[in-house]
C-alpha cells in the first residue's frame, strides 16, 4: 500500500468521529513517527476541508513533525520549577552531550531533542522524558547513564 | 504461609513521579528478595501518597496497619522483612505506620482521600473506600437538588479561574441544546502543578464518577477528558478505568439502571499550552486549531459543538463525589472567607519536602513552605515563590504570611490558580525568571490578539535592553507599559497574566531585572 493510501485509510476510520481531524492526525502520526507530505492533501480530501485547514492544524501544535524524528525521542522539561534546580545547566549539557541544539536530530538518527514545557513530575525535578518514560531528579550524570 | 488466611500485600507506587524515581527498579527487584517470597506477600501497585521526598515509598501491610519505608532504592531490600516476614522496624529506611507519617496526619484530605491507600485500576478498591456513594445519592435526587448541593458546598472551579462550579452547571441545566456537553479539562499544562495527573494516574474512578454526577446534574450524557500527550500513563490509566467502569455498568446508556444515559471519550492534546483555556480547548476538540473563542458567549450556552457544556478541571470534578456523598455543609465547613473546603498544594520546584498538600483553604503561604515543606532542597534562604502556574505573580518572603485564599493572594498580587507553589532559593536569577514569562508566552500564545502575539516578543526584547544596560529607566517604563497593555487588552488569561511575574519583579526586585 503506498503512504498516501494508508493515510487515507487511517483517516477513514476515524472519520466518523467527532471533531475527527485531531485524532487522525495523532493516529498518522503514531503510524509514521511524523506527518509525512501526503498528509495534509490526503486527509483534507477524506474529512471533505480544505488544505489551509488541515496545514493550520499541523503548524499550530507542536506535538506534530513534518520530518521524521530520530529513533528516541529526549525530552528536557525547560519549565520553572525544573529551572528551579537547574534544568537549564540540564539542557546545556544535553545538547553538549549529543552535540545537537533543540529540535535537531543526532547525525546517528539515535535521539531528537525537544523542550517540554512541563511534565508534570515538578516535585522529583529536573524532570526528563525519553519516549514515553519520565525521569526525575536528572543530574546531567544520571543523562549520560541514560544516553548510553 | 496460607496466603488465603492471611493475604498479605507489598505496595510499590506505581504513578508516573514514583517512576521517575525507580519504583519499576524496586517492583522487580522486590519479586527476587527470599523473605518476601517465602513468606507469601503479594506485590501490588498503588498510587503515590504524595510525598515525593519519600518516593519510591514501599508499605508492607500487617494486620492492623501499613509500614512505610522510604525512600528505598533494590539495595534496601534483602533487610525489608525480618526473616519470620515481618517488616523490620530496624530498618534505616523505616518510617512506621504509614498513616501516622507527620506530612499526612497534617494534611485534610478529602479529594484526595484514597490517594495512595487504593491499586488505580481496582474498582473494588474504589468503592470499599468510599466510591460510587456519591453517584448512588446523586442519582436519587433530581437533577437540580445535585446542582444545588454543588452551588451550598461553596466549590470553586480548582483549574484557576475559581468560578463556581454549581453556578456553571446550573447555567448548564437552564440552557436548551440537543446533545450538551461535560468537558474535563485535564490539560495541565501549568508547571508546578501534577495534582489533576495525580488524580488520573492514583484514582481514577473518582474523576469518572464526578463526571457522571456532573451529566446527570445538568443532563449532559456525553463526556470529553481532554489529556494533555505529556501524560501517556493518565490517558492509559484512565482509560483502562472508564471500560471497566462501562463493563460494570457505571457509564453507558442507562447507569446503574437509572435510565440516565452518560459516556465518556478520551482525546489527547497535542503539546499546545493554550489548550488549557477551556475556548481554545473547545476548538481543539472539534479538531481545530487551538486559538481562543470571543466570550460571550460563555461555553455553558453555547460550547462544544455550539452545544451547553460544562468545562470543568479535572479537581472539581474529582471532588464533587464526596460532597455528594457527605453532603455540601460537610464541605463547606472546611476552609475560610469564601474559599470553601480544601486546596489540593503541589508543593515544588526548590522544595525540600515537595509532593501534594491538600489542606484548608485558610493555612498561610509560610506553613505550608516552611512548617510543611522544609524549606529549600538546596538548604538555602528562599528569594521568591511563583504560584498558580507560569502566569502567576513571583511572591517575596514578605508576603508569607498571606492565607491561601483565592481573595487574600489577589490583595497582593499573586493568585492561587491551580495551587502549583514553585519555590526558588537565593541563587535564581529571577530577572531570567521573569524574561522567560514572556518568550513562553511568546512561544504558546494563539496568536489570536495583538497584545499576547506581539506584546510577549516586544517584552523579551525590553527586557533585554534593560539587563544589556541600555536605556534602563526609560525601558523600564516602557516594560511596565507594556505590561499593563497586555494585562488589559489580551482576550485570555496567557496575555492578561504572563506580564504578572514581570510586574512582580519589577515591583518586589527592580535589582534583579
Amino acid at each position: 500500500m503506498t503512504q498516501e493510501a494508508e493515510i487515507r485509510e487511517i483517516a477513514s476510520q476515524h472519520a466518523g468521529m467527532d471533531g475527527a481531524l485531531l485524532p487522525i492526525l495523532q493516529a498518522v502520526h503514531e503510524r509514521f513517527g511524523y506527518l509525512p507530505p501526503p498528509t495534509t492533501g490526503a486527509v483534507a480530501d477524506v474529512l471533505n476541508l480544505s488544505k489551509a485547514d488541515v496545514h493550520g492544524v499541523v503548524t499550530f501544535y507542536h506535538d506534530f513533525r513534518t520530518k521524521a524524528a530520530g529513533k528516541h525521542t529526549i525530552r528536557v522539561c525547560r519549565s520553572e520549577a525544573c529551572q528551579a534546580v537547574g534544568a537549564e545547566q540540564l539542557a546545556g549539557h544535553a545538547r553538549k552531550r549529543l552535540g545537537i541544539g533543540f529540535h535537531e536530530t543526532t547525525p546517528d538518527g539515535r535521539y531528537s531533542l525537544d523542550p517540554v514545557y512541563c511534565l508534570g513530575n515538578c516535585a522529583c525535578s529536573p524532570a526528563v522524558m525519553i519516549d514515553d518514560k519520565v525521569y526525575g531528579r536528572v543530574t546531567p550524570e544520571r543523562f549520560d547513564e541514560l544516553v548510553d | 504461609m496460607n496466603s488465603s488466611t492471611s493475604r498479605r500485600r507489598i505496595y510499590v507506587p506505581g504513578d508516573t513521579g514514583a517512576r521517575s524515581l525507580g519504583a519499576d527498579d524496586v517492583a522487580a527487584a522486590l519479586v527476587n528478595v527470599t523473605a518476601v517470597a517465602d513468606n507469601g506477600y503479594e506485590i501490588e501497585r498503588n498510587g503515590t501518597r504524595g510525598l515525593y521526598w519519600l518516593d519510591p515509598l514501599l508499605e508492607v501491610e500487617t494486620a492492623s496497619d501499613r509500614v512505610a519505608f522510604g525512600p528505598i532504592t533494590p539495595a534496601d531490600l534483602d533487610t525489608l522483612l525480618t526473616p519470620d516476614g515481618k517488616p523490620n522496624t530496624q530498618h534505616p529506611r523505616h518510617l512506621g505506620n504509614v498513616e501516622d507519617l507527620d506530612a499526612l496526619k497534617r494534611q485534610n484530605r478529602l479529594t484526595f482521600e484514597r490517594l495512595g491507600r487504593t491499586r488505580p485500576a481496582s474498582l473494588d478498591d474504589y468503592r470499599n473506600n468510599g466510591g460510587y456513594a456519591g453517584l448512588g445519592k446523586a442519582l436519587a435526587q433530581s437533577p437540580q437538588d445535585v446542582v444545588e448541593t454543588v452551588k451550598q458546598s461553596g466549590l470553586r472551579g480548582r483549574g484557576g479561574a475559581a468560578f463556581p462550579t454549581g453556578i456553571k452547571w446550573q447555567t448548564v441545566l437552564d440552557a436548551e441544546g440537543n446533545q450538551k456537553y461535560i468537558v474535563c479539562n485535564a490539560d495541565e499544562g501549568d508547571s508546578g502543578t501534577f495534582a489533576d495527573r495525580l488524580v488520573m494516574e492514583c484514582d481514577p474512578f473518582a474523576l469518572i464518577e464526578g463526571m457522571t454526577i456532573a451529566g446527570f446534574a445538568t443532563g449532559a450524557s456525553k463526556g470529553f477528558i481532554y489529556i494533555r500527550s505529556e501524560y501517556p500513563q493518565a490517558i492509559s490509566t484512565m482509560a483502562q478505568a472508564i471500560e471497566t467502569a462501562t463493563e460494570a455498568g457505571y457509564l453507558g446508556d442507562d447507569v446503574l439502571g437509572s435510565g440516565t444515559s452518560f459516556h465518556i471519550e478520551i482525546r489527547k492534546g497535542a503539546g499546545a499550552y493554550i489548550c488549557g483555556e477551556e475556548t481554545s480547548l473547545l476548538e481543539s476538540l472539534e479538531g481545530k486549531r487551538g486559538t481562543i473563542r470571543f466570550r460571550p458567549p460563555l461555553p455553558a450556552i453555547k460550547g462544544l459543538f455550539g452545544q451547553p457544556t460544562v468545562v470543568n478541571n479535572v479537581i472539581s470534578l474529582a471532588t464533587v463525589p464526596i460532597i455528594l456523598r457527605e453532603g455540601a455543609e460537610f464541605y463547606r465547613d472546611f476552609g475560610v472567607g469564601n474559599s470553601r473546603g480544601t486546596l489540593t498544594v503541589q508543593l515544588a520546584g526548590n522544595a525540600a519536602r515537595g509532593g501534594l498538600y491538600e489542606v484548608d483553604f485558610g493555612m498561610t503561604l509560610g506553613e505550608v513552605l516552611n512548617d510543611l515543606g522544609g524549606g529549600t532542597l538546596s538548604g538555602r534562604p528562599i528569594k521568591a515563590v511563583q504560584a498558580g502556574g507560569p502566569l502567576g505573580a513571583l511572591i517575596p518572603p514578605q508576603h508569607f504570611d498571606t492565607p491561601l485564599d483565592y481573595e487574600a493572594m489577589q490583595t497582593v498580587g499573586g493568585m492561587l490558580g491551580h495551587g502549583g507553589i514553585v519555590v526558588f532559593d537565593d541563587t535564581t536569577d529571577l530577572g531570567a525568571l521573569a524574561r522567560f514569562s514572556l518568550e513562553f508566552c511568546a512561544i504558546e500564545s494563539c496568536g489570536k490578539c495583538t497584545p499576547c502575539r506581539i506584546g510577549a516578543v516586544r517584552g523579551t526584547e525590553v527586557i533585554d535592553r534593560i539587563r544589556a544596560g541600555e536605556n534602563a529607566d526609560a525601558n523600564r517604563i516602557l516594560l511596565d507599559d507594556l505590561c499593563d497593555t497586555m494585562i488589559d487588552g489580551s482576550l485570555c488569561g496567557l496575555g492578561g497574566m504572563a506580564p504578572l511575574p514581570v510586574k512582580s519583579v519589577l515591583k518586589h526586585f527592580p535589582e534583579e531585572l
